[in-house]
C-alpha cells in the first residue's frame, strides 16, 4: 500500500543508511579507486577494526566512536606494513600484479577472519553506547539515533579526506600518483612511498568506519563477506577515486535500497545495488564523478 | 582342593586380563560428522560439538560402546552447503567411520541426505528442519524437538489467538529454514482464517531493518511472526525498539534464531522483554531430567576454555542427547548394524538429558517439545540472570508451562 509518509520516511532512512555505506567504503575509494590496489581485504580490515572497538568498549568501557579514533594510528601503521608486504611480494614483480594481488588480499582477509575466530570466538559481538537503541522524533518520524551518528561521522570523514587530498602537499602527491605514476617518478618523488602513505590513510579511516559498523549492527568474524559487494559497488559507481562521488553514490544506494525494502518487498533489495551500478555505468562509464 | 581353586582363579584371571587386553586393543568406534566451526553457523556448531564431546568423554569413562572406545572424526564445513557432500564421502570412504552424525543446521545437512540414504547409513540429525520431508530416508533421526512440521507455527499462533489476535504479519529471512517456517505459518493461518496482512522475506545480509519495521507497523497486525537468523534477529529487535511496531501488536517473535545464544541475549538485555520466541531447553521447573544438571555443570566449565556460548541451553544438551540415542541403540542391539540401530530407534523411546525421545516414521519427534517462551523482567548486561528460572517463562507446551503471557507487546516491553 502506497503512503507518502512511508515514502518520506524511507528517503530519510535511505540518506542516513547511505552515509553509513559511504563511511565503510571511503577507505576503499582511496586504496582501490586512487591506487589501483585490488584491496578485497578492505571489508575484513573493517571487521577487524570493529572487533578492536568492541575490545575497548567491552573491556574498558570506552565509547565506540572514541575507541575508533584511538585505534586509528594503529590501523595507519598496519596499512603501511600491509602495503609494503604487498609491494615487495607482488606489485614489484610484474605486470600481472593486480591479478595476483587479489589472491594476496583474499589470503589476508581469510587470515584475519580465522584470527578473529580464534581470539574472540564465533559469536556475534556488539557495543553499548548512549545513542544505540534510541531514536529521535523529527516531524512525527522516529529516526534511529545510531544512523544519525553514522550520517554525521560519514559527512565529516568525506569532507576531511576531500580537503586532505586536494589541499595538502601529500594529498596532491597521492592524486598525482593516481594520475601518472611515471611522471611522479620523473619529478624525483618516490611513488611507492606515496602509495604506501595513501594505503596507510585508507586503512586508518577504517578505525572510525569500523566503530560505525558495530554501532549500526552486531558483527561476527565473517561479516566481511556481506560488505565486499556493497563497498566495491559504491566505489565503482562513484567514479574511481572520487570522495564526493563516494558519498553521493552511497546515498543513492541507501535511498534505493530503503525505498525498495519499504514499498516493493525486501527480496528485491540485493539486486538494487548492482542494477544501479549497471545503469549508471551504461550512462556514465567513468562513474558518477569519475574523470574520463 | 586349595591348589585347584588357586589354579582356577589364576586361569580365570589370565583369561579376564586377555579379554580385557583384547578389548583395549580393539579399534575405537568412529563417529563421523562435519560441523560448522567457522562461518555464519559456527555460533551454534561449536556448542553443539562441545555437547557431543562431553558425551564422548562420559561414555568412554564408562568403558565406551561394545567395549570399544568412542572416537569422533570431525571436519569444519565452514557453514557451507557446498562443503558437506565431499566431507561425508571422505568420512565414509577414507576415514571409514562406523556411525554418522549430521552437522548443525538445515543448510549444511540438506545436501548430504541423498548420499547417506544411498549408503544405507543411520544419520542422527542436528537441529535441521524438514530436510527429510522429500528424501524419506528411513534411517534419519532428528535430535531437535520440532516434531510435526506445523507444530511450531501452530503453537505460536495459538498463543496469539488466545491473546485476541485476529491478523498476522510474517517477516522471514530469505533462507531455507525460515522459508520452511513461513510456509507452515501461512498454512496454519489459512486453516484458522487468520488474514495475513504483511508477508515479506528479507534477503540475507540486510543491514538495516527500520524501513521494514515501518512497513510492517503500517499494516497494523495483531500477531507478528518472525523467522530470522542470528545477525538479523538483533537488528530487528533494535529497529523495533527505535521505531516501534504499534500498540495493536499482541504477540511478537516465534522463530527468531539467535535469541537463544548467551552472548546475544546478554547484549540485547532489556530489548528482549516481551518477545515470545521458540527455544529448546530453559532452566525452568520441569526441564530437568536424569543427568541434565551434571551436564550443565560440566558444560559451564568447558565452555570458557572453548570460547563458546557460556549458557549453551539451545544446542549443547541435544548434542549430548545425540550420543545417548546412538549409545542406547548400540547397547540394545549389541551391534553397529545400521538397520538394527534404525529399527531400535523407530520402536523405542530413549531417555536423555533433554527428556524422553520417541520418533515417528519420518525420523522427527512423535510429539513436539519445542518451547514457546516469553522474555520477562530482563535487565541489561547480565548473562547470569538467564540461568535463573522466571526470565523466559514457558507458555507452550502446556505441561511445561511456567508462567503467563504479558500482552500487548508494547506493555510487555516496559
Amino acid at each position: 500500500m502506497f503512503s507518502m509518509d512511508l515514502l518520506l520516511e524511507a528517503v530519510v532512512t535511505g540518506v542516513l543508511l547511505g552515509c553509513f555505506y559511504a563511511a565503510v567504503s571511503i577507505g576503499l575509494s582511496v586504496s582501490f579507486g586512487l591506487l589501483d590496489v585490488p584491496q578485497v581485504a578492505h571489508p575484513a580490515f573493517l571487521v577487524m577494526a570493529s572487533y578492536a572497538v568492541f575490545f575497548l568498549n567491552d573491556g574498558y568501557d570506552i565509547d565506540p566512536l572514541l575507541a575508533g579514533v584511538l585505534i586509528t594510528p594503529l590501523l595507519f601503521v598496519f596499512g603501511l606494513l600491509a602495503y609494503r608486504l604487498y609491494y615487495e611480494t607482488f606489485e614489484r614483480r610484474g605486470t600481472d600484479a593486480a591479478v595476483r594481488g587479489i589472491a594476496f588480499f583474499f589470503g589476508i582477509a581469510f587470515i584475519i577472519e580465522v584470527l578473529l575466530i580464534l581470539y574472540f570466538g564465533v559469536d556475534q559481538r556488539s557495543v553499548t553506547a548512549s545513542y544505540i537503541g534510541k531514536s529521535w522524533r523529527i516531524a512525527g518520524m522516529r529516526v534511529p539515533l545510531r544512523l544519525m551518528v553514522a550520517f554525521a561521522v560519514a559527512g565529516g570523514l568525506t569532507l576531511l579526506l576531500s580537503v586532505y587530498l586536494s589541499r595538502t602537499f601529500m594529498g596532491r602527491a597521492i592524486r598525482a600518483v593516481a594520475q601518472d605514476e611515471e611522471a611522479v617518478r620523473l619529478m624525483g618523488a618516490n611513488p611507492v612511498r606515496i602509495k604506501q602513505w595513501a594505503f596507510g590513510i585508507a586503512t586508518a579511516v577504517l578505525g572510525v568506519a569500523g566503530a560505525l559498523l558495530i554501532i549500526v549492527s552486531p558483527v561476527d568474524p565473517t561479516l566481511d563477506r556481506a560488505y565486499i559487494g556493497r563497498t566495491f559497488c559504491v566505489v565503482v559507481m562513484a567514479g574511481l577515486g572520487s570522495m564526493t562521488g563516494t558519498l553521493i553514490a552511497a546515498i543513492i544506494l541507501g535511498i534505493a535500497e530503503t525505498i525498495v525494502l519499504t514499498m516493493f518487498g525486501a527480496s528485491w533489495a540485493p539486486a538494487i545495488s548492482f542494477a544501479l551500478l549497471l545503469g549508471i555505468l551504461a550512462v556514465r562509464p567513468q562513474g558518477l564523478l569519475g574523470r574520463r | 582342593m586349595k591348589r585347584r581353586t588357586f589354579l582356577g582363579a589364576a586361569i580365570t584371571g589370565i583369561g579376564v586380563s586377555l579379554i580385557g587386553k583384547a578389548g583395549a586393543d580393539q579399534p575405537p568406534i568412529k563417529i563421523g560428522m562435519s560441523m560448522p566451526l567457522t562461518g555464519g553457523l559456527a555460533g551454534g556448531g561449536k556448542p553443539s560439538l562441545l555437547g557431543i564431546e562431553i558425551w564422548r568423554d562420559d561414555i568412554n569413562a564408562k568403558g565406551g560402546m561394545l567395549g570399544r572406545k568412542v572416537e569422533l572424526v570431525v571436519y569444519d564445513d565452514k557453514s557451507s552447503a557446498s562443503e558437506t557432500p565431499a566431507l561425508y564421502s571422505k568420512l565414509l570412504d577414507i576415514d571409514k567411520v562406523d556411525l554418522l552424525f549430521a552437522p548443525y543446521a538445515t543448510v549444511p545437512t540438506a545436501p548430504i541426505m541423498p548420499l547417506v540414504k544411498q549408503r544405507g547409513m543411520v544419520l542422527i540429525g542436528n537441529f535441521s528442519f524438514q530436510v527429510n520431508s522429500k528424501i524419506h530416508h528411513d534411517m534419519w533421526f532428528n535430535n531437535a524437538p520440532w516434531g510435526p512440521a506445523d507444530a511450531w507455527a501452530s503453537a505460536f499462533l495459538d498463543i496469539g489467538q488466545k491473546a485476541g489476535g485476529k491478523t498476522v504479519a510474517l517477516l522471514t529471512a530469505d533462507q531455507e529454514f525460515a522459508q520452511n517456517l513461513a510456509k507452515t505459518a501461512r498454512e496454519v493461518a489459512g486453516k484458522r482464517n487468520l488474514p495475513i496482512v504483511f508477508d515479506q522475506a528479507y534477503p540475507p545480509n540486510t543491514v538495516e531493518f527500520s524501513s521494514i519495521i515501518r512497513a510492517l507497523s503500517a499494516a497494523k497486525p495483531d500477531i507478528v511472526y518472525v523467522a530470522s537468523y542470528p545477525p538479523d534477529s538483533a537488528g530487528i529487535l533494535r529497529a523495533v525498539n527505535e521505531i516501534g511496531v504499534g500498540d495493536n501488536v499482541k504477540l511478537f517473535g516465534g522463530g527468531m534464531v539467535g535469541l537463544q545464544f548467551g552472548p546475544v541475549m546478554a547484549k540485547m538485555g532489556s530489548l528482549l522483554n516481551g518477545v515470545v520466541n521458540f527455544n529448546t531447553w530453559l532452566p525452568e521447573p520441569g526441564m530437568y531430567y536424569d543427568g541434565t544438571k551434571a551436564f550443565f555443570e560440566e558444560y559451564s566449565k568447558r565452555a570458557v576454555a572453548a570460547k563458546v556460548d557460556p549458557l549453551g541451553f539451545y544446542l549443547a544438551p541435544f548434542g549430548y542427547a545425540s550420543g545417548q540415542l546412538i549409545a542406547a541403540a548400540v547397547k540394545a542391539t549389541n551391534s553397529l548394524d545400521q538397520k538394527a540401530i534404525a529399527k531400535y530407534l523407530h520402536e523405542n523411546e530413549v531417555k536423555t538429558i533433554v527428556g524422553p525421545i520417541a520418533f515417528s516414521a519420518d525420523g522427527e519427534r512423535k510429539e513436539t517439545a519445542t518451547l514457546q517462551a516469553q522474555f520477562q523482567g530482563i535487565v541489561d548486561n547480565n548473562i547470569d540472570q538467564f540461568k535463573k528460572p522466571g526470565k523466559q517463562v514457558i507458555l507452550f507446551p502446556e505441561k511445561l508451562k511456567s508462567g503467563n503471557l504479558i500482552t500487548p507487546f508494547e506493555a510487555a516491553r516496559k
